[in-house]
């Protein structure tokens, strides 16, 4: 890939790959020091398939445009699993994606990388983190059979799991750093779908908010995920959105957060060890965010990727700073979590 | 291979999911093998591989009365592989050629490409795509994830690529993980779990905070708390050519749950008639069947009258 402009980012930064629900958080992002900017198409092939967000196919062409005037990559996330019947869908979209000039695809599902494999030899595959490939075997079958060339680790593994994985595998990785969190392998959660009909890997969609109801009860808020209670929070208490794997349930006749506290994923502190493990590229979640968002999390991000390339001390300022208010966890990445 | 439209029927009797105490599960599956109206039974850890040392020394001879009674045995493999134990593992298994494996992860499906193998619920297969990718590696049987609704059934049985197999029994998987939530609603973690996942032998029970029950909670993985219950729908199953039906097991008699899903397969029991009895062996856990209509996974719809 030949890139027009060059970027002013330290030699040996980790690549900073970052959410663009929209095209205006597009150019947030492109503008804020992203490295590649991640998307999807406005409808069920791609796992944030939401009313309001996404790109068309005029919107990609000229995010492209704008992305690669830049020096910034784009990627096209198709990473929900077509439906059997109906491939149409799914293979357009991977289509479009190469006719668009996308740098490269994020794939979930096998037969959908064979056929891009096969219909675009030339189009950079990317295996997502809706496949959920943990281990230097699975990782080692995408590469081999369907040609994969970078693996969005799922949020299973410790960052001593991901050094040794890095030192076996010939692909790149690329890990979440930052914003929503799945407790769940990914892709392999049918929690949505068990209580909604609608679920990430069907429909692009989790917890969906067609199915959210909010009752004030007076003293306590109580949030509904179609017939399930998903939490009842009390007036000092903050209100998440209800996902069903941030709720709080009746488990050995107590009510706790069983899964996960209503937090997000915060791995800023332990970006150090994840240069020293061997991760090419770091993911910021977040394609539902508005365009200050994701510029203030993009420039915190890019500041510190810059500084631990030239090995300076990370900027704890601006990191502090976009990780005030709410809960935060580093989750997998320390084994205490598990 | 049954080939599509032939009536056979053929009742895989999946791999215990619970952490049962070692000589339960090996009682339970020496009872399998002489008593229960199955043709394939699936041996091994699925959830967590620190359970996999307990019960391991009963692996022979639990297999070796298995065949010797006529089953086909599969061994089932780890369905989230993450680190070095869970690793070799994998391979230990799918270096073995005495019996047939089930790939619960993609590692398995690497390892096994190129020779006879089946693939597990825990693999993602939605399309006929993966499907036929699958089978060009070797997979002669594909147990299909249970969010399926009926038409994807459809469409992936008309590609006739490998012979199909539905969950019809038994509580449904729905999530996989590196947190042991078992050991975390009893405020420990994995590494110092004590094995409390074994006080359970059907999951722990996981109420909403209005009291209803909708999951179970199995160490690290999550499963619906209803009983996914296909009797009514075993006739639409067979008419699109799916004849293999997947009992998971619960601590229930599964030797009366497989006669029940043979004779309403066959023919001899209504459907509705079987499910009473089926009830009666459940303790008041209730049925679901959504999944299948395309509707949420717990609900429990009445099937439309059969086209056949």
């Amino acid at each position: 890939m030949s890139l027009a402009v060059q970027k002013s980012v330290a030699p040996g930064a980790m690549e900073l790959v970052c959410p663009a629900g929209t095209p205006a958080a597009l150019r947030a992002a492109v503008e804020a020091g992203a490295d590649a900017v991640y998307l999807g198409f406005r409808d069920e092939t791609n796992a944030r398939n939401f009313p309001g967000l996404n790109f068309s196919r005029a919107e990609l062409a000229e995010g492209v445009a704008f992305a690669h005037d830049r020096a910034v990559r784009v990627l096209v996330a198709i990473n929900t699993y077509p439906r059997a019947g109906e491939p149409g869908p799914w293979r357009a979209a991977v289509d479009d994606a190469a006719r668009l000039g996308a740098d490269a695809v994020i794939l979930a599902d096998m037969g959908l990388a064979d056929y891009a494999r096969a219909a675009h030899p030339d189009l950079r595959r990317h295996l997502s983190v809706q496949a959920s490939a943990a281990n230097a075997e699975a990782i080692g079958f995408y590469a081999r059979e369907f040609g994969v060339k970078r693996v969005v680790l799922p949020r299973v593994l410790t960052v001593p799991e991901i050094a040794a994985l890095n030192a076996e595998i010939d692909v790149e990785t690329e890990v979440f750093v930052f914003g929503g969190l799945c407790v769940m392998a990914e892709g392999r959660c049918a929690l949505s779908s068990y209580v909604t009909g609608l679920s990430p890997n069907k429909d692009g969609v989790c917890s969906p908010a067609s199915h959210v109801r909010y009752e004030d009860q007076g003293d306590e808020l109580v949030s509904r995920l179609g017939a399930i209670t998903v939490n009842r929070i009390g007036a000092d208490e903050p209100a998440g959105y209800p996902t069903l794997c941030k709720g709080r349930f009746d488990a050995c006749g107590r009510a706790q957060y069983l899964f996960e506290e209503p937090t997000s994923l915060n791995a800023l502190r332990l970006l150090p060890e994840l240069q020293a493990a061997g991760v090419t590229a770091l993911k910021i979640e977040g394609r539902q965010r508005g365009r200050a968002y994701v510029t203030r999390v993009v420039s915190a991000l890019r500041q510190a990727v810059d500084a631990l390339a030239r090995g300076e001390p990370m900027p704890e300022a601006e990191l502090a700073a976009i990780t005030e208010g709410g809960r935060q966890t580093a989750g997998a990445y320390e084994k205490a979590w598990r | 291979m049954a080939p599509v439209g032939d009536n056979t029927v053929a009742l895989t009797l999946g791999p215990v999911l619970y952490n049962w105490a070692p000589e339960r599960w090996r009682d339970f599956y020496f009872r399998i093998a002489d008593e229960a109206d199955v043709d394939t039974v699936c041996v091994g850890e699925v959830v967590c591989t620190k359970r996999q040392p307990l019960f391991v020394p009963y692996v022979a001879e639990v297999v070796e009365r298995l065949a010797a009674a006529g089953k086909e045995v599969v061994l089932s493999s780890l369905a989230l592989v993450m680190d070095r134990r869970d690793r070799q593992g994998v391979h230990a298994l799918c270096a073995q050629d005495d019996y047939l494996v089930e790939a619960n992860d993609i590692s398995a499906v690497g390892l096994l490409s190129g020779r006879r193998h089946v693939i597990g619920p825990f693999v993602n297969v939605y399309n006929e795509g993966t499907l036929a990718a699958l089978a060009a590696r070797g997979a002669v049987r594909v147990s299909l994830t249970g969010e399926l609704p009926a038409a994807a059934l459809q469409a992936l049985a008309a590609a006739n690529l490998a012979e199909l197999e539905v969950q019809v029994f038994g509580r449904l998987p729905l999530a996989v993980s590196a947190r042991c939530y078992h050991a975390r609603a009893h405020g420990r973690t994995k590494d110092s779990c004590l094995y409390v996942c074994a006080e359970d032998p059907d999951g722990m029970m996981l109420a909403d905070l209005d009291g209803h029950a909708f999951l179970a909670v199995n160490g690290t993985q999550t499963q619906s708390h209803t009983c996914c219950n296909l009797l009514s729908e075993l006739g639409a199953l067979q008419a699109m050519g799916i004849g293999c039906f997947r009992l998971s097991p619960q601590s229930a008699d599964m030797v009366a749950v497989a006669a029940l899903v043979r004779a309403v397969a066959a023919g001899t029991v209504e459907p509705g008639a079987a499910s009473g009895k089926l009830a009666e062996l459940l303790d008041g856990v209730p049925f679901s069947n959504g999944f299948f209509h395309g509707a949420e996974g717990w609900a429990q719809l009445t099937a439309p009258p059969s086209a056949s």
